[in-house]
């Protein structure tokens, strides 16, 4: 399927002895929100990392089965080079301290050492911010710090660090759950907009969430991968017992 | 009931009164070295005291100019030998929490900060005036530098652990490879940290008499070459202090004097960068 960004094929995932991610299928397509819910230490956020390989910055983690992103196969890949095509936002908003805003959202560039003509950052700047739905608060002040702002615009500036990539796919750790409730409904509204022209794949504990903001659904419980599907089906009419029983708060 | 609580605020403030008195106490002392070395010192310090090199015996006046030069000379040096060393061990420990051959480095650090600086000085004496045969400004850098090392690996280290690890992650999400990232991501943002323990420990070395006894040895003369001989005010302090010419003896008091602005001004900088560059975040 040319539509398909991102394909992950019986994919196990151990830390040690445990195995974290247990035989995982999924197929992510291009220009949707794909949510992925579950309760705490079902091996959502591995998941995610298995994706850019972040997994591997601690020791003793092992993986087996495949990933593609396009028609990169992920694990035969340099994983400098495939983080650069994938973009990540995590759960607390961590701009770079050091940096003003506009060398935040161009520092993909900046750190690794990709010179562009000025007007074009300019412009790259710009678009990201737009993007990011931040231009409008933030362009009278691009040379300030990027710390200055609130922890809502904060994590908008890391979208925005992320979409000047132009990434394949953004992967989306939580982003708002260290976040208030308003600047939470901003984020989530603006990943309805991205979804035009962004794939990405959103890691949520928050039902609710994953039914606003999401196209698709996977459940995950104990590293499993117990229900793929629309959200509104598996909202509607579960497949599984075990999701019904999570969406209905039975645990979790 | 009215009586237990009387005795109480008593015991507070008869607590709080002993407090006030230690502080006092041990601040005296230090109150009283530095009123000291003002009161005596500074009635020497003009121009020609600071810029003259000292004179031959029973001739009057001189100075310190050689031995100001050579200070500096030498704080330069240790700080170019134990700048990069002190900051890629603090680096290596800062990354490897656990691991063999972190905790033993952990460990001479300790020990090399709490050995005696006479001792530094005789190793620099052993592996560098000794197969040079000459003793020099650059075995007397060495010393001072191994007395530097420690104080800039701890501060590097304990300001990069302080370093909140979601900003490696942002970074190496990027795709920016690892050197980059702690080059251009970590240590930017580690600097005032460790800019202050740079200082602190050429403020620490600043005043070391003992090291440069068997290295710089002391010189008379102004000299810029590193391989040979050279002055410094601790060094000069010595030498005058131990005359029987009461001329020199104010000489001393006056290089004291110096000596104590030297170690102020690098603590007052370290201050103040440690508060202003403070990164947020």
């Amino acid at each position: 399927m040319e539509n398909t960004v991102l394909r992950i094929e019986s994919f196990s995932a151990y830390f040690g002895d445990n195995k974290i991610l247990k035989e995982i299928n999924l197929t992510i397509t291009k220009n949707i929100v794909t949510a992925i819910m579950g309760p705490s230490g079902c091996g959502k956020t591995t998941l995610i990392r298995c994706v850019n390989r972040m997994h591997e910055l601690i020791p003793g983690t092992k993986v087996s089965g495949e990933m593609f992103l396009g028609s990169h196969n992920i694990y035969s890949m340099e994983p400098i080079l495939l983080r650069r095509m994938v973009g990540m936002v995590f759960q607390k908003p961590n701009p770079f301290p050091t940096m003003s805003i506009y060398n935040n959202v161009i520092a993909g560039y900046k750190l690794n050492g990709i010179r562009r003509p000025r007007d074009e950052f300019d412009n790259i700047v710009e678009q990201s911010l737009k993007k990011a739905a931040l231009w409008n608060e933030v362009k009278d002040s691009l040379h300030r710090k990027g710390t200055f702002l609130s922890g809502g615009q904060q994590q908008r500036l890391c979208i925005a660090r992320a979409l000047a990539m132009n990434p394949e796919i953004l992967l989306l750790d939580e982003p708002t759950s260290a976040l208030d409730p308003k600047s939470t409904a901003q984020i989530e509204e603006l990943f309805v907009e991205l979804k035009q022209n962004v794939t990405m794949l959103l890691v949520t504990h928050n039902i609710a969430q994953a039914a606003r903001v999401s196209d698709f659904t996977a459940f995950l419980y104990l590293g499993e991968l117990v229900e793929f599907g629309p959200t509104e089906k598996m909202f509607t009419v579960p497949k599984d017992k075990r999701t019904e029983e999570y969406l209905t708060g039975k645990f979790g | 009931m009215e009586k237990q609580i009387n005795i109480r605020l008593f015991k507070d403030t008869l607590f709080k009164g002993l407090v006030c008195l230690f502080a006092f106490a041990s601040a005296l002392p230090l109150f009283l070295i530095l009123y000291y070395i003002t009161k005596n010192g500074i009635a020497v310090i003009n121009w020609d005291f600071l810029f003259n090199l000292p004179r031959p015996i029973g001739e009057s006046g001189g100075g310190i100019g050689s031995a100001i030069v050579g200070t500096i000379m030498l704080i330069i040096l240790s700080g170019v030998i134990s700048i990069p060393f002190g900051i890629a061990t603090g680096i290596y420990l800062s990354e490897q929490k656990k691991g063999k051959l972190s905790s033993i480095v952990r460990l001479c650090v300790i020990v090399l900060q709490g050995t005696p600086s006479i001792v530094i000085g005789i190793i620099a004496y052993i592996w560098v005036v000794l197969p040079l045969k000459t003793f020099s400004a650059m075995s007397g850098g060495i010393a001072l530098s191994i007395m530097m090392l420690p104080v800039i690996i701890k501060t590097t280290e304990e300001t990069l652990k302080l370093i909140p690890y979601h900003l490696k992650e942002a970074s190496l999400a990027l795709g920016v490879p690892y050197y980059k990232t702690m080059l251009k991501v970590i240590l930017p943002a580690g600097l005032s940290g460790i800019v202050t323990g740079i200082l602190l420990s050429i403020a620490r070395i600043t005043g070391e008499t003992a090291p440069l006894l068997f290295t710089a040895f002391g010189n008379q003369f102004m000299n810029l070459n590193i391989l040979k001989p050279i002055d410094s005010l601790p060094y000069r302090i010595f030498y005058y202090a131990m005359s029987p010419y009461p001329e020199w003896h104010t000489f001393a008091w006056g290089a004291s004097f110096i000596l104590v602005v030297f170690t102020l001004v690098f603590n007052l900088i370290a201050r103040g960068i440690s508060a202003k560059w403070k990164t947020q975040f």
